[in-house]
């Protein structure tokens, strides 16, 4: 870790008053911390936002959705009565992500902001085009087994790592920021974005903006959602595939469906087409399976990750039937039902 | 205990140690640490309690595991500067008046460790579990306990001491 200075921000304008060049914002510090032993994140300053109050609040939006504040820990946010009641389906996410120790820890904000778990973009010792712009991919022609099988591109095949945001993006969230010029938001589908030829771009957050909440529409599928997480040990491990579905049925005919896939791109991996395919449709195996097809439509593996694609396939089906029967579900987004 | 000093880099910045106060296991401690110095390192080098692990020192296996305001967190991968202010229990501040914590006691009579070395992080863990109320079922404290890792094979032993105590609680 690079020696830095550190100081406090009290409110807002402090904050991005204080933000500059070679200056990082902290709140829950678990990746950036980590990332900093490692020589891969560096600042000469951070900027401890935790003393703003005002960004550490969960509440009801008057259009009906709810308003989660940026330094809300993740654990906070999950076992939050609003969250449980109204938005299982992201309370189920956050769960299943990281350990309870790092959820005490992390924030929604960070959440956000957390770079890839790609082994070559851990390791200063091998090109990567996201660490270090125009020295190469290693995870091309190299093993990648966790990589991205849509959405990638010849300079970046890594996938984001959060679970939280494969549920707000099925739910439709925004994200509120905040920057000298004013503030502004953004669809949540508009904040990652695919690696393209500038992989060290991780999001369209401008320079010196801060995050300071995330809005979530009313609707929330609380009586037909699922949250299914496949990883290589049962828990406290990032995502090979992980889907988050939720329903809105009537008398067993979908009327409205959102499915979001996590650890198969750059971004969480949402299809509208596929959507609006099962609106009016019996929700059966049959549709969930050709609705299944559209979203990995164009899906394509590096050799080791080529099993996603027909894991993701068998988890969308899986995570639909496990959306009809909520109250199976397990702990930690295992597959139930 | 090592002397704060400034530090200067290369190009001519000087690092300034910031006076910190921590309430730990119920005594004050006030020191000036640098920036960067972990929660971990404050505790060990800085305190002497050496009872909070380093294992991997990156998050992931929850041997540094202490709780902060009740709360169990990563030492790791916590600033001490951040803390400043805070209340924070480590296993050695968890028996009272010579009586071993009944998570100690269980994890003795559940031959819960072999090396022993995840098992202060392992209580701190359990014992932040049970504040936070939500694992009922062994199924859900298993879950709840995953970020504590433990190599030596005894991870049955551990959740069944830890269960012992939940059921002793409940019958209370």
């Amino acid at each position: 870790m690079n020696n830095f200075s550190y100081t406090r921000a009290h409110s807002l304008d402090e904050a991005i008053q204080t933000i500059g060049n070679n200056t990082k914002f902290i709140a829950g510090g678990t990746n950036l911390l980590d990332l900093m032993k490692y020589n891969i994140e560096k600042a000469g300053l951070l900027v401890d936002i935790n003393p703003i109050d005002s960004l550490r609040k969960i509440e009801l939006l008057p259009g009906g959705g709810i308003r989660i504040g940026a330094l809300v820990t993740n654990a906070a946010t999950a076992y939050h009565p609003l969250v449980e009641e109204r938005y299982p389906l992201l309370s189920k996410a956050i769960l299943a992500g990281a350990s309870a120790q790092i959820r005490n820890m992390a924030t929604n904000g960070g959440n956000l902001l957390q770079r890839t778990r790609c082994y070559y973009f851990y390791d200063p010792d091998t090109p990567c085009n996201k660490r270090e712009p125009g020295s190469g991919c290693s995870a091309i022609g190299g093993y990648n087994r966790i990589m991205a099988v849509l959405g990638a591109s010849l300079s970046c095949i890594a996938v984001f790592p959060s679970d939280m945001c494969v549920a707000l993006a099925a739910l439709d969230a925004v994200v509120n920021v905040s920057a000298p010029d004013g503030d502004r938001c953004l669809a949540f589908a508009d904040f990652h974005r695919l690696p393209g030829d500038t992989p060290h771009i991780d999001n369209n957050l401008r320079p010196g903006e801060i995050i300071t909440s995330i809005d979530i529409p009313e609707k929330g599928f609380p009586k037909n959602y699922s949250y299914l997480k496949i990883r290589d040990r049962n828990s406290y491990a990032f995502a090979l595939v992980s889907v988050a579905t939720g329903f809105e049925l009537e008398s067993g005919i979908i009327r409205e469906a959102r499915i979001a896939l996590g650890g198969v791109a750059h971004m969480p991996w949402r299809v509208l087409e596929a959507e609006d395919f099962l609106k009016g449709k019996p929700a059966t195996d049959m549709y969930f399976s050709e609705a299944a097809d559209i979203i990995l439509r164009g899906a394509a593996g590096f050799e080791h990750n080529n099993f996603k694609i027909k894991l993701a396939r068998r988890a969308i089906i899986r995570n639909c039937t496990m959306a009809l029967h909520p109250e199976t579900q397990l702990p930690g987004a295992q597959p139930s039902a | 205990m090592p002397s704060p000093v400034s530090v200067p880099d290369t190009s001519g910045n000087v690092f300034k140690p910031e006076k910190i106060n921590f309430l730990v296991n119920g005594q004050q401690h006030s020191m000036d640490l640098l920036p960067w110095v972990s929660l971990l390192d404050a505790l060990r080098e800085y305190i002497g309690l050496t009872g909070t692990k380093k294992g991997c020192d990156h998050g992931q296996c929850g041997a540094c595991t202490v709780l902060c305001d009740g709360d169990r967190i990563l030492s790791c991968l916590t600033l001490a500067v951040m803390k400043d202010g805070s209340e924070i229990t480590t296993i050695e501040g968890i028996a009272e008046q010579g009586q071993l914590h009944p998570l100690q006691k269980a994890f003795i009579d559940h031959d819960a460790f072999q090396c022993g070395y995840c098992t202060p992080g392992q209580i701190c863990s359990a014992i932040g579990m049970m504040k936070e109320g939500k694992a009922r079922t062994r199924t859900e404290v298993k879950e709840l306990m995953s970020g504590n890792l433990c190599r030596c094979g005894v991870n049955t032993h551990i959740i069944d001491a830890i269960m012992d105590v939940q059921n002793q609680n409940g019958h209370e």
